[in-house]
């Protein structure tokens, strides 16, 4: 893809902790086309937000990153903090799960937006600033009259659209959306998403969903990838793979949705396993149905489809690494299983 | 709207004011006038003949059933008497204007330099937070809590009074200063500005440097431990992150984020600590021998005159209570969320 | 089981936090056995002004008969300053006892019971929370020396500091057991009809004395305080009785102007020390167990060579 805007490559996050780091993101590759919009799933605690936020070098204490975010032909993971710091917001945005306590409590919505337009934009009259900051707004649906009111004036919904305006006001040509609808009611969700899935047309905005709904990403996604265990397991045009799934997890997931015709709700044994010592091979064995006896050996290595996906799945070869007879099912023991659920 | 709900919470709060104030003056009452014991014999020193403890009794209406005591102790103080002194026969309300006037100079100075000194360190403790910064603006700040005022003050007075001679060590302003200097406020530090009296008013500073600089460093100790972990809290904020994530500079993202929201309820621990200053007060002003109220209050317990100790005591109350007033609409005006 | 699982945040902590707990712990043990020794490293008694027929010289300077000088009464200063440490040590745990014995069971009951009688306590205790401790004690003590066949002394200071705790103890526990009390667990107890009696016992009680030791800590430190704030102004133990910090250093107020400073430093610097100790053991234990300001120990990592790159099949 040569149009990728952003181009994540072998990216690692890990958390130190008092023993093993958790590798909550662990080699992952990733690319975003222009005013692409793509979904990243997966269970809670895979590490997509990790993800997400490693993109825009936003790390907590006591967590590092290795690998490639390139951006620009630059790559955001070995530049000095500074200039990544003045890459968020005009080039990267993020928004958040949780709208009610993004905002400073005491400071006007007014205020939020010449701040962030001050940072990067210094040469602006305040006219500008405010007509910048009311045509954001009101493209997200709040009315002018609402500009100088506090957070605790507005519900969730709209501090949501507040979150999102204050993110566009820049321009980013890239947003990350973190669970952005978990914390809404599903009106309101509904209204978020078709803000959302509208900024391509309306800002020519890429955006990285983040989210573990996939109707949403059916609904309003060009690709999709999905994670487990701080890896990409899958990843490929939507329709694909929802189609036919490439990658046990997928099917995995897929069935556990609820849809008009589920006649009886499916869920994957076992939890997502511990970060900080990963099962061998490949990290999603032990709760496979079609795990084979090479998979707790060997990680798997990633395979590009004809379709251009990309799976990591030892279902899809490659044959010549497998070795002799570790086709065969995997035979584990009942406690082995037990134990992971 | 947001006019009328501000004053609606302005309203309420003052409301309460009331039970605050009564409960605290019937605990003065209760302590001071209900204990066994006969409070004029005590003033006046043990054994006294009946003759001469009876008029006095009578002009003080002790020898009224103690119901009828308490209606007129609660009638007077709404009147704006306090009373008056049973051993030097002084009205409270000339001990409120004169050393009332030089507490409110010392505290105010003290206030002013615990704050600074206090919401600094605090403030850079927080922020560098378990570097060596923080380690010592910590050790710094317990240091000072465990300080006693009485004994920093001892200390000072010795290293820049006595073997440095650089500052006096006792009263408000020197004897000179005090008969020359004209009376306006009683407050030495306003009068001599007042009068443009410039040498009045270096002499009137050099007498203060000390004793606000005890009170104050000792009371910084609670703001440094108070604003360092508000720091801290603020610094986990959500809105921090998402400030950081819209590209704001680290400086900015503390100086008008983390420190502007982590100062908020600093203001009520400041104003709550208005109550541990007036209990410095009297030992700093003991200790450097500052004509302020607490040292008043000394005076009159060493006399045992109970009716002096009242009227002070009711003084305390209501000064607490005004400030817990001042301290909530305060906040009303800084934090937009209470005013809903 | 209680205590391994009390102590297991200590022992867990990490860095600045261990470092001041057990510096404090350090600290007040000493003095702790500084008070239990204190007849036998003592050099003379904390009112003996004569040794042998010999008085003692008066505001001698510290020297190698008198290791930290003697006071204007020819008493020795260390001596005063090693039974002192009896008498602070004595006084803040009777009040501190006594203020757990009267705070802890109304503030349990007023959280629990709520309605009116909550309501009023809660008026009264925010009332006297809110006026200046010092002031309170001060008041209390001049009461009772005046009035009371108690007199100055042990338990004169004692209730005095008790009267100023009372509320702080009251807030906390009973502000904890409303929160205690909406949990689901309490509530379950309370559905399968368990007694008023057994849920507070069983289950309230425990949790909310978990939250009492730091509190209790940072109290006694400022016991010691207010303590020798009472023996500076004359209220706490007449001198007689015992060795007192405070009183000491108001006694030394008067050498200070004659530039006499060994009178006063000592017994002040015991003071700072000892409060120190115990204000370091308090805030070890509140960083430890105060979830905020808890820091999670991080431990270095290094990222292993990048595992095989991306293979592309046809």
């Amino acid at each position: 893809m040569s149009d990728a805007i952003l181009q994540v490559r072998n990216l690692r996050v890990y958390y130190g902790t008092p023993g093993n780091p958790v590798r909550a993101v662990d080699g992952v590759t990733l690319e975003i086309g222009e005013s692409e919009v793509v979904g990243l799933v997966g269970e809670s605690g895979c590490g997509k937000s990790t993800l997400g936020r490693g993109i825009l070098g936003l790390l907590p204490d006591g967590a590092r990153a290795a690998g490639e975010v390139l951006y620009d032909g630059r790559n955001l993971v070995t530049m000095p903090q500074k200039a990544v710091r003045r890459m968020r917001g005009p080039e990267l945005g993020l928004i958040f799960q949780e709208p009610m306590t993004r905002l400073n409590p005491l400071l006007r919505i007014s205020d939020h937006f010449r701040e962030t337009l001050e940072q990067h934009e210094p040469n602006l009259t305040d006219a500008e600033v405010r007509r910048r900051s009311l045509e954001t707004l009101g493209r997200m649906g709040i009315p002018p009259t609402r500009f100088r009111q506090y957070p605790h004036e507005f519900s969730g919904g709209m501090r949501q659209r507040i979150m999102i305006a204050l993110a566009l006001v820049l321009r980013p040509k890239l947003l990350v959306a973190d669970e952005p609808t978990t914390s809404l009611d599903v009106i309101v969700e509904g209204q978020i998403l078709a803000l959302l899935a509208d900024l391509k047309n309306n800002f020519g905005t890429a955006l990285l969903l983040i989210t573990h709904n996939l109707g949403i990403v059916a609904e309003s996604c060009d690709r999709m990838a999905v994670m487990y265990a701080g890896r990409i397991a899958e990843e490929g045009p939507v329709r694909e793979v929802f189609a036919e799934p490439a990658h046990p997890y997928t099917r995995e997931l897929l069935r556990s949705t609820i849809s008009l015709d589920t006649t009886a709700l499916h869920s994957i044994p076992g939890a997502p396993p511990n970060l900080i010592d990963p099962p061998p091979g490949c990290r999603f064995h032990p709760r496979c149905p079609s795990a084979m006896s090479v998979c707790n050996q060997l990680e798997p290595i990633e395979q590009r489809l004809e379709d251009g996906r990309r799976v990591l799945c030892w279902l899809h070869g490659p044959s010549d690494r497998i070795p002799p007879g570790g086709g065969r099912p995997l035979e584990r023991d009942a406690i082995g299983v037990a134990d992971e659920a | 709207m947001t006019g009328t709900s501000l004053r609606t919470y302005l309203i309420t709060r003052l409301a309460l004011v009331v039970p605050m104030v009564l409960i605290l003056l019937t605990l003065v009452f209760l302590l001071l006038r209900v204990a066994p014991g006969n409070p004029i014999e005590a003033a006046l020193g043990g054994h006294v003949p009946p003759s001469v403890v009876k008029p006095i009794e009578h002009r003080l209406g002790f020898d009224k059933p103690i119901l009828t005591q308490y209606g007129e102790y609660l009638w007077n103080i709404v009147r704006g008497n306090f009373g008056t002194t049973i051993t030097d026969n002084r009205p409270l309300s000339q001990i409120i204007a004169q050393n009332g006037a030089a507490t409110l100079e010392l505290t105010f100075f003290a206030m002013l330099i615990a704050i600074v000194v206090g919401v600094l360190i605090g403030l850079v403790a927080g922020r560098y937070r378990d570097t060596p910064i923080d380690i010592g603006g910590r050790l710094f700040g317990v240091f000072v809590y465990a300080t006693p005022p009485f004994f920093l003050g001892l200390m000072a007075q010795l290293v820049f009074g006595v073997w440095l001679g650089w500052l006096p060590t006792s009263d408000q302003a020197s004897p000179l200063t005090q008969a020359l200097l004209q009376t306006h406020t009683n407050i030495y530090f306003v009068d001599a500005i007042w009068d443009g009296n410039w040498g009045a008013l270096w002499d009137v500073v050099q007498h203060l440097i000390l004793p606000a600089s005890t009170l104050g460093l000792i009371t910084a100790g609670v703001f440094i431990r108070l604003t360092r972990v508000n720091v801290i809290r603020t610094l986990r904020d959500d809105y921090i992150e998402a400030a950081r994530a819209r590209g704001i500079v680290e400086r900015r993202v503390v100086f008008s984020h983390a420190f502007k929201n982590a100062l908020v309820p600093v203001i009520t621990v400041v104003g709550l600590n208005l109550a541990i200053l007036l209990g410095g007060a009297v030992l700093t002003e003991e200790t450097f021998n500052w004509p302020g109220i607490g040292h008043e209050l000394v005076l009159y317990l060493q006399d045992r005159d109970y009716t002096a100790v009242q009227g002070i005591m009711i003084v305390f109350a209501l000064v607490v209570v005004a400030v817990s007033v001042l301290v909530d609409f305060l906040n009303a005006f800084v934090d937009p969320r209470i005013r809903y | 089981m209680a205590l391994g699982r009390a102590t297991k945040p200590i022992r867990e902590a990490s860095g600045i936090a261990r470092v001041m707990f057990w510096s404090g712990v350090t600290i007040t043990l000493l003095f702790v056995l500084m008070a239990i020794l204190a007849p036998v490293i003592s050099p003379y008694g904390f009112n003996q002004y004569e040794s042998n027929g010999h008085r003692f010289p008066q505001l001698a300077h510290p020297s190698s008969a008198h290791l930290l000088g003697t006071t204007v009464q020819s008493v020795d200063v260390l001596a005063r300053v090693i039974y002192g440490t009896q008498t602070e040590l004595e006084v803040v745990a009777i009040a501190l006892a006594m203020s757990l014995v009267v705070g802890v069971p109304l503030g349990l009951l007023s959280g629990y019971f709520g309605g009116i009688l909550d309501r009023i306590l809660v008026l009264i205790m925010d009332a006297i929370f809110a006026f200046p401790y010092l002031l309170i004690a001060i008041v209390i003590a001049f009461v009772l020396s005046t009035n009371s066949s108690i007199g100055g002394g042990i338990l004169t200071a004692a209730i005095a500091i008790t009267a100023a705790y009372v509320p702080l103890y009251f807030r906390v526990v009973r502000n904890h057991v409303i929160s205690v009390r909406e949990e689901p667990y309490v509530d379950a107890a309370r559905a399968l009809g368990a007694r008023p009696r057994t849920v507070i016992r069983k289950y309230v009680f425990f949790n909310v004395v978990q939250n009492v030791p730091p509190i209790a800590t940072l109290n006694a430190a400022d016991a010691i305080l207010l303590l020798a704030a009472l023996g500076f102004l004359g209220y706490g133990i007449q001198p007689s009785q015992g060795a007192e910090w405070g009183y000491d250093v108001s006694r030394a107020v008067s050498d200070a102007t004659n530039g006499i400073w060994w009178t006063g430093l000592f017994p002040g610097l015991a003071i700072v020390l000892l409060v120190t100790g115990l204000t370091l053991v308090g805030e070890g234990l509140n960083e430890t167990i105060n979830p905020v300001l808890r820091r999670r120990r991080f431990g270095r990592f290094e990222f292993e060579p990048v595992p095989g790159a991306v293979e592309e099949a046809e």
